[in-house]
């Protein structure tokens, strides 16, 4: 097996996370579906990383579950206080930008 | 000496602002102060005059200067007064005859309402007018030239509450604006080509000057002259200005407005003697005018109209004789001088005549008044003789030499021209006997004529006052009324043969408009024989038509030239149809382009932008999720761009 | 595996995990996203993050499977199930759509771009692979730490200060300052009292010995449950049960039991109905 698949996995991966986001309402699944895109991406940049035979790869993988931790850490805090003001918690109900 | 030239002007333009400002308290005296005024400005000439008198005549040139007006790097205006022979001969001429119209007028004008205002514009008039006459600059001209516009807009339409008033008034202010533009033209050619617009640089400069420049300042010159003075084609406002009381037809005519095109042509002589297109365009500006206007005059009922022909057709005597150059340059004046006396007291005089006939205007409602205004008759009588020319009078000595100066001219032009004038001559003695005729003579057709011509509706305010519509009752007019007109005949009389015996006017003149005798292909005597002919001929036929035969109160329908020249020879039409008209449609047209081509693109880009927006703002729907997608879709496409580069 | 190979294969255990388990996790990526309840969704998730902890293993990133572990699925996942926890079940669960075209232009978009990242991928030339080994000279986690202090050292302390800067962010975006004092118990029974509403304790659920007594609905007098009784977060989750026809059916066929033993004739034989359902 070609270590390229893992690749291909990835990509497939990112896509559902991503096509989630769109079609699901509740904010928390919507974050659930945007942790998958992202690790999706880490298991891009750990393949990478064995491509190019350095570490640099799985250095900016734990980089990004840093940067997911704390964005998990505010998105969650968000989603409780939306969830406090507007009694829900689906992102369609936060509509008021609109004309 | 030279500290009372601006006391000229001064002293009217007081008597304006007082009258204008002062309010209803002046009502009672105002009328008195104007006339003052007018005949202080008339005294401070008189000493000037003596004083000039008294100087060599290289010294006659006064100067003041008053403040410098406009100093900008270098350009500069100063108010600055010039006092030679010609603006002497113009301040005496204003202010004298100008004195006498407001003498006449505290009669004329007793039972107007508004007689204090009428005064305060007469001042203005006056003011305006000696500006003119004074200022030793273009651009000072300029200011007194549009001065007299306004003054004459404010009179001719001082019974603004009639509606034709109202409209002569425009119709002379917008007819003035096309030569005021001439006039405009002409100063800043003046100040592209000499560097300045004062006499004494642009004056003394020509010689250096190409001509083609010279030619294109003198011709804005003449527009200009146009204008003022109603020379074809400007000519259409004079006869409506006619609208105006009696008195402000009289100072129009006789002493300000239409002079100062004639003043303008010659104190520009230099200008004209070294563009001889210009000065032909004079020539033949003033040959047509004179014929037009006379025409015109021969067709009128109006006495007042009948008049304003006549008028017309004097300047145009004048002007013809200011484009022969220095030939004709001291005649023009003369003339001018002349005309001023015998056409004030002919004005004053249908002005006397309306005022004893309930203000009716149709020589076809008069006949035989010479018993009942003796006085009028009289002087009205001796004004006729001056200015058709009879032996002996004003008008005969400085007409006669204008027709010489253009015979002098030389060539085919010179007898086209002197023919012309010849000819006007002709007409002249005709309408102005039928005038004299259809006034004073025959008979009485006033009566049974209880009310008023609708033509002629109640004009005068006062005129309701004065008395009922019942059949006029001819009078003499009040001495204050008079008087003027006495002394503006005994002008008319004595005036021409006071200034041409000696050529004690041409000797005045000379240093400053210079003279040269041309050589004439027809003797001084022949000229005058020919002149006395055309002067028999015209007053024969006037008497054959209006003297022998009784004069029909209602016009016949006349030939194909009366009935033109009844609607001034149809200047009004041509004015309008080529004027009006065009620029109707121009602006028709232009305003279907802006309509259609400009709003169009304007509106349809809007449009387009606010149906697009419309559209556009359904993208806008709030929901995060649709957001993302069109995040999601750029983010394909961009991979989709990546790949593609890739690829090629 | 420390010489590159032109066409770099993995062992054949590799590969049979890779099919196995990649199988697992795009199938736990679907439930992910299909899953009605988000509990399940985070379950799935964390299924599909272990599955992917593994592939790091594989991978040689040693290091970064364990960290996907402890820190994704066991921290992070469960802040997740707090929050759901937290939230409760609302009508966003619902796959149901309700913006116009929206599922239909995500799939499109989702398939686009999953194509052209597959021909992406595809085209690149990713023929040559070093291996993980020559990383791991010197071991995964030193060879990590080595690189952490000394070329990225500023991101890692800049990251330090987005996690600080993160976590008092969270606080104060969820912390409530209370405006006023908190009422007593004194207060509100006071204020109970004066409002004329619910003077006594809320009424308890229907207790049946026979269920479990919170999911039932007190019974007014007239035999019609009272909302007043039960939990509005089982209501709104549609786990009532309604049992109130069954106590009086229950309690008709007792009667009628004891009036046959004591024999009477029956007032009225037929079993009990709700109005609405008599009306029908």
């Amino acid at each position: 097996m070609n270590p390229v698949n893992y690749l291909y996995l990835a990509a497939l991966l990112f896509t559902i996370g991503a096509t989630g986001v769109l079609i699901r309402r509740n904010a928390i699944v919507v974050f659930m579906c945007i942790e998958l895109m992202l690790n999706a991406c880490n298991l891009a940049f750990v393949t990478f990383s064995r491509m190019h035979g350095n570490l640099d790869g799985q250095i900016i993988a734990f980089f990004t579950m840093v940067v997911a931790a704390a964005e998990v850490v505010v998105g969650l805090a968000i989603i409780v206080s939306l969830f406090r003001t507007r009694h829900s918690a689906s992102v369609d109900d936060a509509s008021l930008m609109k004309l | 000496m030279e500290n009372l030239i601006a006391l000229l002007i001064a002293a009217p333009l007081l008597g304006a602002a007082v009258l204008l400002a002062g309010g209803r308290r002046l009502d009672r005296v105002g009328h008195w102060i104007g006339t003052l005024l007018s005949a202080a400005s008339f005294v401070f000439g008189l000493i000037l005059f003596a004083d000039l008198l008294g100087k060599n005549a290289e010294h006659r040139t006064l100067t003041q200067h008053l403040w410098t007006w406009i100093p900008v790097g270098g350009f500069q205006a100063d108010v600055t007064f010039r006092l030679d022979q010609l603006s002497m001969t113009f301040v005496l001429l204003i202010t004298g005859v100008g004195s006498l119209i407001h003498l006449y007028s505290v009669g004329y004008m007793e039972h107007d309402e508004r007689r204090r205002r009428f005064f305060g514009y007469l001042n203005l008039f006056l003011a305006a007018m000696l500006l003119l006459v004074l200022a030793d600059n273009y651009l000072l001209l300029y200011v007194g030239w549009e001065g007299v516009g306004l003054a004459s807009y404010l009179l001719i339409g001082f019974w603004q509450h009639k509606p034709s008033a109202a409209t002569a008034a425009k119709k002379a202010f917008l007819v003035n604006r096309v030569g005021d533009m001439g006039l405009s033209i002409a100063i800043m050619l003046m100040f592209t080509t000499f560097g300045s617009f004062a006499f004494g640089p642009v004056l003394g400069h020509t010689g250096d000057t190409s001509e083609g420049k010279l030619t294109a300042i003198g011709l804005m010159l003449l527009l200009a002259a146009c204008g003022k003075s109603a020379q074809v084609p400007l000519q259409s406002w004079l006869g409506d200005a006619m609208e105006g009381p009696t008195p402000v037809s009289a100072l129009i005519h006789a002493a300000t407005m239409v002079t100062a095109g004639v003043y303008l042509i010659v104190r520009s002589g230099a200008i004209f003697n070294a563009a001889p297109d210009a000065q032909l365009a004079v020539t033949v500006v003033g040959a047509v005018t004179l014929l037009f206007g006379a025409i015109v005059g021969c067709a009128k009922d109006d006495i007042k109209k009948a008049l304003a022909g006549s008028t017309m057709s004097q300047i145009g005597y004048m002007v013809l004789a200011a484009g022969l150059g220095p030939i004709g340059y001291v005649f023009a004046i003369m003339h001018l001088v002349t005309h001023g006396f015998f056409k004030a007291g002919l004005f004053l005089g249908a002005g006397s005549v309306m005022h004893g006939m309930n203000d009716e205007v149709d020589m076809r409602r008069y006949g035989g008044l010479r018993k009942y205004m003796p006085v009028t008759f009289i002087t009205f009588g001796l004004g006729y003789l001056a200015i058709i020319g009879f032996p002996g009078l004003s008008g005969f000595f400085s007409k006669d030499k204008i027709i010489e100066a253009a015979f002098a001219k030389g060539g085919t032009e010179g007898w086209i021209l002197g023919g012309a004038a010849l000819l006007g001559a002709a007409i002249t003695a005709f309408y102005m006997t039928r005038v004299m005729l259809m006034t004073f003579f025959g008979e009485e057709r006033w009566r049974n004529q209880p009310t008023r011509s609708p033509e002629a509706p109640s004009a005068e305010p006062a005129a309701e006052t004065r008395g009922e519509h019942t059949e006029p009752h001819p009078h003499e007019s009040p001495k204050v009324m008079t008087i003027p007109m006495i002394v503006l005949a005994v002008g008319s009389v004595f005036g021409g043969a006071f200034f041409s015996i000696g050529d004690r006017f041409l000797n005045w003149l000379e240093p400053v408009t210079g003279h040269s005798e041309g050589d004439s292909p027809l003797s001084a005597a022949t000229v005058t024989g020919a002149t006395m002919v055309c002067l028999v001929i015209g007053v024969a036929i006037a008497w054959a038509q209006y003297g022998r035969k009784p004069v029909p109160a209602v016009a016949p329908r006349g030939s194909l030239l009366t009935r033109a020249a009844r609607r001034d020879l149809l200047q009004d039409d041509f004015n309008h149809v080529v004027l009006v008209r065009g620029g109707e449609h121009l602006t028709r047209s232009l305003v279907y382009v802006d309509h259609t081509l400009v709003d169009g693109v304007v509106n349809g880009t809007a449009a387009g932008f606010g149906g697009m927006s419309g559209r556009l703002r359904r993208l806008q729907n709030g929901f995060v999720r649709s957001y993302a997608v069109s995040m999601f879709g750029g983010a394909a496409l961009l991979v989709a761009a990546t790949l593609l580069m890739r690829a090629v | 595996m420390t010489t590159p190979l032109a066409a770099y294969t993995t062992s054949t255990g590799e590969a049979f995990q890779f099919w196995v388990l990649g199988t697992i996790a795009v199938i736990g990526a679907l439930c992910t996203v299909f899953m009605k309840r988000a509990v399940h969704s985070a379950l799935c998730l964390a299924g599909t993050m272990i599955v992917l902890a593994v592939f790091y293993l594989a991978n040689g990133a040693y290091f970064l499977g364990v960290v996907q572990i402890v820190v994704y699925t066991g921290a992070i996942m469960m802040l997740f199930l707090f929050v759901v926890m937290l939230v409760g079940v609302t009508a966003a669960d619902s796959l149901k759509e309700t913006i116009k075209g929206q599922r239909w232009l995500a799939l499109l978009c989702g398939a686009g771009f999953g194509v052209l990242l597959f021909a992406g991928i595809g085209n690149a030339s990713l023929k040559e692979f070093s291996g993980a080994g020559r990383a791991n000279t010197n071991g995964n986690v030193e060879g990590l730490a080595a690189l952490i202090f000394t070329k990225y050292v500023f991101a890692f302390e800049i990251t330090g200060a987005l996690l600080i800067t993160a976590a008092v962010g969270a606080m104060v975006l969820t912390h409530r300052e209370r405006t006023e004092r908190a009422k007593t118990q004194r207060e509100l029974s006071e204020q109970r009292v004066r409002e004329g509403t619910n003077v006594p304790p809320l009424p308890a659920p229907g207790v049946y010995a026979r269920h479990n007594a919170v999911d039932i609905a007190g019974l007014l007098p007239d035999g019609t449950p009272s909302e007043l009784t039960v939990s509005k977060t089982l209501r709104e989750r549609g786990q009532l049960r309604d049992v109130s026809t069954e106590a009086l059916n229950d309690l008709r066929a007792l009667e009628q039991r004891a009036e046959e033993r004591l024999e009477r004739t029956a007032i009225e034989p037929e079993t009990f109905k709700r109005p609405e359902e008599a009306s029908k």
